[in-house]
């Protein structure tokens, strides 16, 4: 007689090797969870905490129609910052649990929020370059193995598709206009193109989770494979807007079909996950500080949702 | 239209428009500040609401100076030209007090944008009939938090009264009116706003009862100057931050 007891580890690799979504209540290996708690929550803080430098603009924003774009593209940064906690919350997390980690620095968010927004022609260097890095990584995404994370992604993309659009025409129109608008664009450029690499992470070699995460096919492709991806797009777009990619060894590889690239500064890199970027401090303790400030709000509204279910209980029984 | 009568439906456009903007710009500093994401988001997109309802409104005064901009409103007039109602200015302080400031000016605008519909001026009556509908999301919002915070503990009890009570010398500023909207009110143009006053106290006395908040006294004396251009000194800071890139590069498009 064969063995009835099914094998929970064999189903999940069948699955997995099928291109088969898991789901909530599947099993799954505890580190395929907590891998998956440690990138989503990073990705949905990331979200969260890139509404700081961005939100930064919103009251100097130089036009209404401008002002309006921003207003639209960080409210819907917050709505993927709802999803993917939701998504998170699946593998049996409060999202509580996920903001203490965020605040005690056990979770991370992308380090390049870490830099700051200094002119305006920043807010189109983060939608154009920030989130173009972004799309790369989360259209890969959309075929991660994890259904909920999955299903997120495909939303996410749709809206984030807008705001790198969003970000070229706002540098397109400064790149068209005045010579004190092209510097500025020029300044953010130059800022924001190392940062925008670095997104990627580490090289294949060096990335300590990538070899699991490829093998359960949460991530499908590597950080190498998809910061080439992102470069190979993004060169023709700054030569149409004008802009001088700051990188004097950026130059087309006929042989490998791709753009060859200068050395990536790992050592800053390593320094800004380590907390010493320019905005850590900032970014995080304007968090912390919000959330407990605001404490009193949260208290208030469980008060009053706890009264109002203990009144609608009283109600029934009566 | 009589040179009269369309400088006075300029004013009252602009009235319009300025309060959205102002209150607007406020709403949007809560981004990234809000009590939890969820508020985070919905105080944004109340603050982007504002901000398509004064796009109309200051596209519309642009039609009636003979193409001016929208943005010209924002961005090229000086502090003291704008029209505001007070209360829209003011900082934004804890969440009980943008919220009471929410309800108040909510109930306000739901009233007005009731009778705006009904304007003679087919413009004025197309965007009220577009603005109620955000406008009556946006009351509902207020009042629910203003029932939350005011039913809920003892600290949000506190607070909630103390903003209801610190922001209601700025509401009678919201009705007042000046002689050219008077014209107007005549031609059927613009609504009478301060008969809007006792519908107003109505409403809000019955939502604060609902919240176990108590209505300020009626006879609390009562701060005005927007139509007389005597703002607070708060609205210089928020056309400083406004107009600073447009006026450090004048002349470029954005």
């Amino acid at each position: 007689m064969e063995n009835n007891t099914v094998n929970f580890e064999n189903v999940f690799n069948d699955k997995i090797g099928k291109n088969e979504y898991i789901e909530p209540k599947d099993w799954m290996p505890e580190k395929y969870r907590k891998t998956l708690i440690r990138q989503i929550s990073q990705h949905a803080h990331s979200e969260v905490i890139g509404m700081q430098p961005e939100g930064n603009w919103i009251t100097r924003a130089p036009s209404l129609r401008r002002k309006a774009i921003l207003l639209a593209k960080i409210q819907d940064e917050g709505g993927h910052g709802l999803y993917l906690y939701s998504a998170c919350e699946t593998l049996g997390i409060s999202r509580e649990e996920l903001i203490r980690q965020l605040h005690t620095g056990a979770a991370k968010y992308s380090s390049i929020f870490n830099y700051p927004a200094l002119n305006w022609a920043d807010i189109g260097a983060i939608g154009w370059l920030v989130d173009g890095a972004a799309i790369v990584n989360q259209v890969s995404l959309q075929r991660t193995s994890y259904g909920p994370y999955s299903r997120a992604m495909v939303r996410i993309c749709k809206e984030e598709s807008f705001h790198q659009r969003q970000g070229y025409e706002l540098l397109l129109e400064l790149c068209r206009g005045s010579k004190e608008q092209k510097a500025m664009a020029q300044d953010a450029m130059n800022r924001w193109w190392w940062p925008s690499l670095m997104m990627f992470g580490p090289h294949d070699a060096d990335s300590a989770h990538s070899a699991d995460s490829i093998k359960w096919k949460i991530k499908r492709e590597t950080n190498d494979e998809l910061r080439q991806k992102f470069i190979d797009k993004t060169v023709a777009q700054a030569e149409f807007l004008g802009l001088t990619i700051p990188d004097p060894d950026l130059k087309w590889n006929e042989a490998r079909g791709h753009y060859d690239f200068g050395k990536i500064d790992w050592e800053e890199f390593n320094n800004v996950i380590k907390g010493n970027g320019p905005c850590n401090k900032q970014r995080l303790e304007h968090h912390v500080k919000v959330h407990n400030e605001n404490a009193w709000v949260r208290e208030a509204a469980n008060a009053y949702a706890a009264k109002k279910a203990k009144a609608a209980k009283g109600a029934l029984v009566a | 239209m009589s040179n009269n009568s369309n400088a006075a439906l300029l004013e009252f456009v602009l009235r319009l428009g300025d309060n959205n903007l102002i209150l607007g710009h406020r709403l949007s500093e809560w981004c990234s500040n809000g009590p939890f994401l969820e508020e985070d988001i919905a105080l944004s997109n109340i603050a982007l609401d504002y901000l398509g309802q004064t796009r109309i409104l200051y596209t519309y005064a642009g039609t009636l100076e003979g193409g001016k901009t929208e943005d010209f409103y924002a961005y090229e007039r000086f502090e003291h030209e704008f029209t505001n109602a007070l209360i829209t200015e003011l900082p934004n302080g804890d969440y009980a007090h943008s919220i009471a400031r929410q309800l108040y000016y909510s109930v306000f605008a739901d009233l007005l944008l009731t009778e705006l519909m009904k304007s003679k001026d087919a413009t004025l009556s197309g965007y009220a009939a577009k603005a109620i509908k955000e406008t009556a999301y946006h009351l509902r919002h207020a009042t629910d938090w203003t029932l939350r915070l005011g039913d809920g503990t003892e600290e949000s009890h506190q607070r909630m009264q103390k903003a209801i009570d610190d922001l209601f010398m700025y509401t009678g500023d919201m009705f007042a009116t000046t002689e050219k909207e008077k014209s107007l009110v005549a031609a059927g143009i613009a609504p009478d706003v301060p008969a809007l006053k006792a519908a107003w106290t109505k409403k809000v006395e019955s939502v604060l009862k609902e919240a176990t908040l108590t209505m300020p006294d009626a006879a609390t004396w009562q701060m005005q100057g927007s139509r007389t251009n005597r703002h607070t000194e708060h609205i210089g800071y928020i056309i400083a931050e406004m107009q600073y890139v447009t006026r450090a590069y004048p002349g470029n498009k954005w």
